[in-house]
């Protein structure tokens, strides 16, 4: 790694967070040229969440191979390290502002202030905690999240318990479900309270399927029993507005509750500096450079939208580096003001706004289950971009480009929809 | 003839696959796959099917390190290779790449070392 004097309080590019998003925009500034970067990682290395995710499945787009998440993450620590991409660990953001001055933490310096050039918020996200799912009953020990029993397992060697079962059917609730069985522990059901799964359908087939795992849809955790240490849950299924028929309640002995309920933006800086955030996404409002209504500061990964695979993430941090590179060159180019609308089928987009007459990639995630549906790109009454999907599904990020020739039109506002066959 | 619906699990498309098995249960032919290698993965599912393993190991300080098979081994070894991995004590040095095991209950694949010691 570069030297890092302790005099130098101002860099060209400032990357806060360490993970795969934040390695990835870094590599990527610096292949477009900039010399002058800086990781910031309050972790002590860099990775991110991806050193506790052990299994494999990562890196099928990004490197032809299948990885699992530490290799993955080495790779891309081996790049940084490879062209002398200066990181410092053990370093917390605790305030950045829209002259993008970047206050950190850590144990050598104190509290230091940078001056950046540009900014790149890469802090990944965070589990929804459980005092968000309001369960009745007892505050036993015994409940975690599904990230934290993760971090447990594959990080310090120690199982959270011995019969598990786990609410909500996301990636990270699965994948558990398969390492918690392989280390000697039972896992009695995975309960969902949506009538479909959360998570990859490949997950379903190798993480539940192979060791005949219950996975119950429509139905969610009612009460949680115990004093000290939790001894059952009971379970209900739920009608068409999730509302427990308790004529169904069953109970299940079991002395761990995993809490796999979906992930949120970490973006506790990105409020804090007063940068418009995305209702839905929880991360912040960008434009297809991925800069957040804040000039010269830019967001990609987990911090953005909540990405499911790490691979769509390093390539979201590339457009992310390549463009602070352009900004603090003054070649960003901003020839248009487009905004991209929803219905109520798609979700969300990333970007929200197009600023650039350029081929742009735009990222979004469905509402509900559709199959045999059109995507549509309209502006106005005019159809700009159809096409047919077998099946578009809320737990799968989908992507459309939107080229040159659909941008430039009449500069009106653009609206991606799905339309039923 | 007889049919069976699979789930690919080689990438995270997921595609949902039909297979037409003959009498003796071998594949005769595969739908729904949207590359190749959904083929593949449905014929040796149906006759032999194979899981790579992920896990950690434990060092002789007592911290853990990640590791995997570095190709899949029949699906019934699954669990007798967790046993071999947690019989094994390495060191917390190893490095990413290093192999802990060679031909690992006889398969054609070895156990390798993913990742640093947190
Ligand atoms: C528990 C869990 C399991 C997951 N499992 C998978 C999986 O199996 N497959 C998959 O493809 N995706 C998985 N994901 C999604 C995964 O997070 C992304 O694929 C990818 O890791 C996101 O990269 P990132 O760099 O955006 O975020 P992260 O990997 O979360 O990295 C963010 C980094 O920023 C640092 N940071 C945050 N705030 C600050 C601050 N204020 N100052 C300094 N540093 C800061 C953090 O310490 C962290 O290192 C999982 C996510 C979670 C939470
Ligand atoms: S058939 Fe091909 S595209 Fe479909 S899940 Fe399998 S590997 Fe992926």
């Amino acid at each position: 790694m570069a030297y890092l004097s302790d005099e130098k309080i101002s860099f060209g590019i400032v990357i806060v967070g360490g993970g795969p998003a934040g390695m990835a925009a870094a590599v990527a500034a610096y292949d477009a040229g900039e010399r002058d970067i800086l990781i910031l990682e309050r972790d002590n290395a860099l990775g991110g969440i991806l050193r506790q995710c052990i299994h494999n499945g990562f890196g099928l787009h990004r490197f032809g191979e299948e990885l699992t998440g530490p290799e993955y993450a080495y790779k891309y620590e081996r790049m940084v390290e490879e062209r002398g991409i200066a990181y410092m660990l053990d370093t917390m953001v605790i305030g950045i502002d829209k002259e993008r001055n970047l206050t950190a933490v850590n144990r050598d310096r104190g509290i230091f202030t940078i001056k950046c050039g540009a900014i790149i918020l890469a802090m990944g996200c965070r589990e929804r905690p459980r005092g968000a799912l309001n369960i009745a009953g007892t505050r036993p020990a015994g409940i975690y999240t599904a990230g934290t029993a993760q971090k447990y397992v594959n990080m310090k060697g120690y199982m959270p318990g011995r019969e598990v079962v786990i609410l909500g059917s996301g990636d990270i609730g699965l994948i558990m479900a398969r390492r918690m069985t392989l280390e000697g522990a039972s896992v009695k059901a995975v309960c969902e309270l949506m009538p479909y799964s959360g998570g990859l359908a490949r997950n379903i087939e190798q993480c539940l399927n192979d060791f005949d795992i219950p996975l119950y849809l429509s139905t969610t955790v009612v009460e949680i029993h115990g004093k000290e240490r939790v001894e059952a849950v009971t379970v209900a299924e739920v009608d068409e507005r999730r509302r427990p028929k308790l004529e169904t309640a069953r109970t299940i002995p079991c002395d761990t509750l995993l809490l796999s309920c979906g992930l949120i933006p970490e973006n506790e800086l990105t409020k804090d500096a007063g940068i418009p955030l995305d209702a839905i996404t929880n991360g912040a409002v960008v434009n297809g450079d991925r800069e957040t209504d804040v000039e010269g500061i830019f967001a990609c990964g987990n911090v953005l939208h909540v990405h499911d695979l790490v691979d769509y993430v390093s390539e979201e941090a590339v457009i992310a580096g390549t463009s602070a590179v352009r900004y603090i060159r003054g070649e960003s180019g901003r020839d248009a003001d487009i905004a991209l609308k929803t219905d109520g089928r798609v979700r969300y987009t990333v970007p929200q706004r197009i600023t650039s007459l350029k081929d742009t990639v735009v990222y979004f995630r469905v509402a509900d289950v559709y199959k045999d549906a059109y995507l549509v790109v309209k502006r106005g009454e005019e159809v700009l971009y159809k096409r047919k999907k077998q099946k578009l599904a809320p737990g799968e990020m989908e992507t459309v480009k939107l080229t040159e020739e659909m941008l430039k039109g009449d500069g009106g506002e653009l609206r991606l929809s799905i339309e039923m066959a | 003839m007889k049919e069976r619906i699979l789930t690919c699990i080689i990438c995270p498309r997921g595609c949902t696959l039909r297979v037409t098995l003959d009498e003796a249960g071998v594949p005769t032919s595969v739908e729904g796959n949207a590359c190749p290698r959904g083929k593949t993965y449905a014929e040796t599912e149906c006759t032999a099917p194979m899981r790579t393993v992920t896990s950690t190991v434990r060092c002789t300080d007592g911290s853990v390190i990640p590791v995997k098979t570095d190709r899949a081994i029949p699906k019934r070894l699954v669990f007798d290779c967790m046993k071999e991995i947690n019989l094994l004590r390495v060191s917390p040095e190893c490095a990413v790449g290093d192999i802990l095991i060679e031909h690992i209950l006889g398969t054609d694949a070895s156990l390798v070392v993913t990742g640093k010691k947190p």
